[in-house]
Parts: structure tokens; C-alpha cells; sequence
């Protein structure tokens, strides 16, 4: 078992003709998932990577039962690729682009929080269920099937925790990239939710960082109704205030969303933080040695 | 993005929010000319820069020139130019280096009878965005949100819908607001509020908002943050931009598209992804340094941007080693190798250079490193690689 993705999963890419687009569905391919088609208006009957390319979400669905999607369509127009992949009845879009802007984003946040789809992102790199399916941009191998349940609002500082999971033979269930940006389609608690009720997560590792106040709502919900042992990370402990650090969320204003309230919260509920991001890996041992 | 005050007047006015008249000066000529264009007995100079806390503030040097001054005439308000123009503008919010005041406001001054606060930003656990109002005007907000958080009325809005009618409402009965100052208030708030979506800001904040004898409800500051990542759908608004107002070494990764923000140590941080970038700020503090940047290459990065990248760390004469962190996903460790490689040859490394490189092309990107003659410190993991650059400068 997994959450959100697996063998199973049949996957498009919305901007499949761009360069990162190809790219990756070549990534996605050789990584062993089910890429069966793509779409980019206007170019319907080209075949890209021996896939067939797709003018509309609809069209694509009915024509290779997808059930999932990876979207690498430009900022301008990504909201619109959303909107038509939860029209299309997709259940799992995962929305690579970075850039879009933020009231775009809470129209978009609204019609999928009322739908049966799940958004990851946008702003992330994807997700992926180690040997059977991944969604995204993340580098397929330093990934190891295995026990633990990973989440982040970072990319790269995800590739970190991964391996340093792999590393120590941990290996990983599900790792999803949550996204920076200041409105995202899935959280920390949507997560826990899963990943408390998937019998192939032991243990789960968050990771988060500065601006907003997601980690301190994920605390809470974790000290109310997790049972498993939980680890987390929070980026951006020296991050002046004031200042976007690259994620357009990641951001101290007006002196809230720094990272010790965050920490603070998160050790409140019995969760193991990492004092440096090298001990990400460790502090995930740490909380499965230690229970809840 | 940031504007001025001014400039964020000229767009309330164009979107119906009630302001005063003013007119923008930048030598105390041009300032004596407007205090009599327009016409009032009192008027109010305000230097303008992209920080808050103007009227507390005081020029270096001259601890008795305020940001922002009340003058009754045209010599008074030429005089204030004066103490303004070109000088170095020193407030809570600009740190002690200070900003320089390359131009001033004068505004008609008004009969204030009330001083509130009104701010909109996204409210991100809502995924809305939220009107704040309180009655505190005029004192720091994050200080009546600290103390007493009941005094902040907030009413969130649908984007595509504005402000409800009756939202206004039961903000304005809680305001103790009524008669003509109540509908003064309706059509600044629904103007304010369709501004900010029709705009894409990022945040819109008045402190003060006023009242005057009248029953005006007007604008008296106006600090708006717009969202970067909407600028493309807004070319008018990226004419606003002032490039005298941001860190050049910033502006500069931002036109090759990299993320970078100037920090106060001496080691300089490369590093591929905003996440990782933070963590590697923070684990060199952590083993006791400091960085003197953040600096995202961002997934992709080719090897023009990350030799820039280098060019804009070395040119920081504070920067007395660099510590190179990364973890290859899109971007490959081979590419990263040729940039350090060219930036070597092309700039020249003065002082040592850690480099941390994993993911792929790992092998290929170490090998090419250790064929090169570029003199450089190996690091086989994040924490070796803080405690190396940390020895390396002590």
C-alpha cells in the first residue's frame, strides 16, 4: 500500500509539448509509470515521447481512462489546466508550475476543495510512490520503497530527507511535494490523514518552513489524532523577516511565521524536530525508537 | 513588488478610493511651487521611500528633520524639502543604513476626527483574502495584534464577488461609524477591496485611514505590496517599479533569474532550491558562521546562470568563503561542475570554496571537479560542509 498514487495510476501531462514537459514525461516513463497521453490546446494528433497528444482533458480522459495528471502549462494559463483537469474528473493533479498567481489560486483552491479531486501544488515537484509511480520532477533514484511517509513544502530540501531515508535503509511509502507557494491544494493535515491510515506507513517526516501557519495547524491536528511517529524539519531558522526567501510563501511578516513558533509547536505534540537538515534521517529513527 | 506612496495615491484616485490632493516634488523648489498650487493653509511633506515609520524617523545626522512634516507655508514646506532631498532617511523599518529620500509628497492637510487602520492581505489558512480594520490608526498593527488582537475587525471576501454590503455594515456599527461617514465608508471599502483583486495585490495597508470633520473616510498613507507573480497581466503597474529602492545585487539575480537576498555574515551560500537554501543558512549558523546570502539557482539552472550566480556572490566584499550545496534533480551536478570550472577562469576564486554536490550526474560532476585545477574544498555532506566552510575563514 501507498496513498494517492501507485502501479495502478495512469497518468497525462497537461504541457507535454513544452520542453519541461517532454522531458519529464520521458522521466516519468522510464521511472516505470503509466504515462498514457498528454494535452496541449491546439496540438490534438501529434504524438510526443510515442504518446498521443490530446486537445482537451476531456477528450485525453476518455480516451486512455487516466486518472491522474501532471501539469507543466506556463504561469499565465495553469489555473485554467486545473480548472479543466477537475472538470474532467481527474483525481490526482499535480501541479509543477511555478509562478502562478495567488488569487488565481483561491479560485482554484475552491472549486477543488468542492470537487473528488486532490491538487498537489502547484509550486512542487511532483509526488512519487517509490517502484511503482512518480509524478513530477524529483530524481527517481535516490528513492527506496520502504516505511516512511514524507511531505515537504520544499523540493530539493525533499531530495535531502529522501535520501538520508534511503541511506539508513528506511525507505519511503509516499513522498508528496506539498509546494511554496501561499496557497496550495493540499496540506500537512490532508496527509496525516492518509498516511495515518496506510499500513505501509510507519512513520512520517514533515517538512516544513517559514511564513504561514500550516506546520502549527499540522501540530495540533498530530497531538489530536496521530498515532504514528512523526518527525519534522522546518527551513529558514536564520531567514530575516520580511523577506521572500525564493518560495513566494516563504515569508516572515509582521513577525508571525517564523521558524521557532513553529518548532515550538511542533515539539508541543510529541513531534522529533531535526535540529539541522542532516539530521532529518535521524530524527526520523529517533521518533520511530521513541512511539507516540 | 513595492510602489510609492504617491504612486499608490494615483492608482486610488483612478480606482475611486478617496485620497487628498497632492503633488510629488523632487527639489524644494518643486515643493514650494506645490504647496501654493494647492492652495490650502496647512499641507503635509512626506519623504518617500519604500519604508514604513516615516513620521517617527529622522534624517542621519539631523535627529530634528522628521520623514514626514507639517508646514503652513510655502517657505516651510521648501525648507522641509531641503532637510529631505538627498539626505539619508533612517526609520524602524529600513534598519541603520537608511534610505535616501529622492523625492517628497506634499499633501493638502485635513481636519482629522477620527484615525483608524485598514489593511487587506491573503488570509492563506482561509485561502481568502481578509479586510482588517481596527481602531487603533496610526500605531503599528503587529503591535495591536500582539496586545490586544480584539481590537482588529476582520471580514474575509470572495475575490470574484467583493466585499458584501452587509459585511461594511456590521464593520461600520462596530466602528461606531454612521450617517454620512457610513456611506463614505461603504464606497471606500467595496472601492478599496475591488482595487486590491482588480490590481492582484499582494497587500494593501492604510494606517492612517481617516475621517475627517467633513465625514470623509480618506486614505492618508497607502503602502501596497503588489504579487510578483501577476505582474504579467499588469504592464502598467511594472512602470511603478523603483529600482533606487532595492538591493542592487538582488535586482541584478533577478534579471538572470535567480533568487537572491544580501544577508549580513561572510559566507556566500550557491545552492539549487529555496528549501535547501534556507536549510544551508541555517546549518552553517548552526556550526557557528554566517551566511552573507540566500541564493536559489532554482531547479533548472544552465551554466550562464549559475556562473553569474558566482560573479554576484564574489562581488560582495563581505563574502570570505563560499560554501556550494547541491543536490541535483533537474539540475545536474555536471552542470553546476562547469560553472565553477568557468567562473574560476572567468572571475577567479580569492577565497576558499567548499563545494557539496549530490544527486545526478553526481560522479561525473566530482570527477570533472577533481580533473580541473580549481582549487577546492570536498564536502561528502551537508554537515561536513558547514563545519568545513566555518574552518575555512576562522
Amino acid at each position: 500500500m501507498s496513498i494517492l498514487v501507485n502501479k495502478q495510476t495512469r497518468v497525462l501531462c497537461q504541457g507535454i509539448t513544452g520542453s519541461a514537459g517532454a522531458f519529464h514525461t520521458r522521466g516519468c516513463k522510464e521511472y516505470g509509470t503509466q504515462m498514457v497521453g498528454g494535452v496541449t490546446p491546439g496540438k490534438g494528433g501529434q504524438m510526443v515521447e510515442d504518446l498521443p497528444v490530446f486537445d482537451t482533458v476531456e477528450e485525453a480522459v476518455q480516451a486512455t481512462q487516466a486518472n491522474a495528471t501532471m501539469i507543466f502549462v506556463p504561469p499565465p494559463f495553469a489555473a485554467d489546466a486545473i480548472l479543466e483537469a477537475i472538470d474532467a474528473g481527474i483525481e490526482i493533479i499535480a501541479a509543477i508550475t511555478e509562478g502562478v498567481p495567488v488569487l488565481d489560486m483561491v479560485r482554484v483552491y475552491e472549486k477543488v476543495r468542492a470537487s473528488n479531486s486532490v491538487l498537489i501544488g502547484p509550486n512542487c515537484p511532483g509526488l512519487i510512490t517509490p517502484g511503482e509511480c512518480k509524478i513530477g520532477i524529483m530524481p527517481g533514484y535516490i528513492h527506496q520503497p520502504g516505511k516512511v511517509g514524507v511531505m515537504s513544502r520544499s523540493g530539493t530540501l525533499t531530495y535531502e530527507a529522501v535520501w538520508q531515508t534511503s541511506n539508513l535503509g528506511l525507505g519511503q511509502s509516499t513522498c508528496v511535494g506539498l509546494g511554496g507557494d501561499p496557497i496550495v491544494g493540499t496540506n500537512y493535515i490532508d496527509l496525516f490523514k492518509r498516511f495515518e491510515s496506510d499500513p505501509q506507513t510507519e512513520a512520517i517526516l514533515m517538512i516544513g518552513e517559514i511564513g504561514g501557519s500550516a506546520e502549527e495547524e499540522a501540530a495540533a491536528y498530530v497531538k489530536a489524532s496521530v498515532t504514528k511517529p512523526v518527525a519534522a524539519f522546518i527551513a529558514g531558522r536564520t531567514a530575516p523577516p520580511g523577506k521572500r526567501m525564493g518560495h513566494a510563501g516563504a515569508i516572515i511578516s509582521g513577525g508571525k511565521g517564523t521558524a521557532s513558533e513553529k518548532v515550538a509547536a511542533l515539539e508541543d505534540a510529541g513531534i522529533v524536530v531535526a535540529p539541522t537538515p542532516a539530521d532529518m534521517g535521524t530524527a526520523v529513527q529517533e521518533a520511530i525508537a521513541r512511539g507516540r | 513588488m513595492k510602489i510609492h506612496e504617491f504612486q499608490a495615491k494615483q492608482l486610488f484616485r483612478q480606482a475611486g478610493v478617496p485620497v487628498l490632493e497632492g503633488i510629488v516634488a523632487k527639489t524644494p523648489a518643486e515643493a514650494h511651487a506645490a504647496f501654493e498650487k494647492l492652495g490650502s493653509s496647512v499641507a503635509v511633506v512626506k519623504a518617500q521611500i519604500h519604508a514604513g515609520g516615516r513620521g517617527k524617523g529622522h534624517i542621519a545626522d539631523n535627529p530634528q528633520q522628521k520623514g514626514v512634516e507639517l508646514v503652513r507655508s510655502a517657505q516651510e514646506a521648501q525648507a522641509v524639502a531641503e532637510g529631505l532631498l538627498g539626505k539619508t532617511l533612517i526609520t524602524i523599518q529600513t534598519g541603520p543604513e537608511g534610505r535616501r529620500v529622492n523625492q517628497i509628497f506634499v499633501e493638502q492637510g485635513c481636519e482629522i476626527v477620527r484615525e483608524l487602520y485598514m489593511g487587506i492581505v491573503l488570509d492563506r489558512a482561509a485561502a481568502r483574502p481578509v479586510l482588517m480594520v481596527s481602531s487603533e490608526g496610526g500605531v503599528e498593527i503587529e503591535e495591536v495584534a500582539e496586545k490586544n488582537p480584539e481590537l482588529i475587525l476582520k471580514e474575509h471576501f470572495d475575490p470574484a464577488v467583493g466585499i458584501d454590503a452587509f459585511q461594511i455594515r456590521k464593520l461600520c456599527k462596530k466602528l461606531d461609524i454612521s450617517g454620512p461617514a457610513a456611506k463614505s465608508a461603504g464606497q471606500f471599502i467595496s472601492a478599496l477591496c475591488r482595487f486590491y483583486v482588480d490590481k492582484d495585490c499582494a497587500m494593501a495597508e492604510i494606517n492612517p485611514l481617516v475621517i475627517d470633520s467633513q465625514g470623509r473616510m480618506l486614505a492618508l498613507d497607502a503602502k501596497i505590496t503588489f504579487d510578483d507573480n501577476a505582474l504579467f497581466r499588469h504592464p502598467e503597474l511594472k512602470e511603478l517599479r523603483d529600482l533606487n529602492e532595492e538591493d542592487p545585487a538582488e535586482v541584478r539575480a533577478a534579471d538572470s533569474g535567480l533568487s537572491y537576498v544580501t544577508l549580513e555574515g561572510n559566507i556566500g551560500c550557491l545552492v539549487n532550491g529555496a528549501g535547501l537554501a534556507m536549510s544551508t543558512m541555517d546549518i552553517i549558523k548552526y556550526h557557528g558562521g554566517e551566511p552573507s546570502n540566500f541564493l536559489d539557482v532554482g531547479g533548472g539552472a544552465n551554466t550562464q546562470q549559475v556562473t553569474e550566480a558566482f560573479r554576484i556572490l564574489l562581488s560582495d566584499p563581505n563574502c570570505k568563503a563560499v560554501l556550494v550545496n547541491i543536490f541535483g534533480g533537474i539540475a545536474r551536478c555536471t552542470t553546476i561542475a562547469t560553472a565553477i570550472i568557468d567562473a574560476s577562469k572567468e572571475v577567479g576564486f580569492n577565497v576558499p570554496l567548499v563545494v557539496r554536490l549530490e544527486g545526478t550526474e553526481v560522479q561525473e560532476g566530482r570527477q570533472m571537479l577533481a580533473d580541473s585545477d580549481v582549487e577546492i574544498i570536498t564536502a561528502t555532506d551537508l554537515t561536513d560542509a558547514a563545519k568545513k566552510v566555518v574552518a575555512a575563514i576562522a
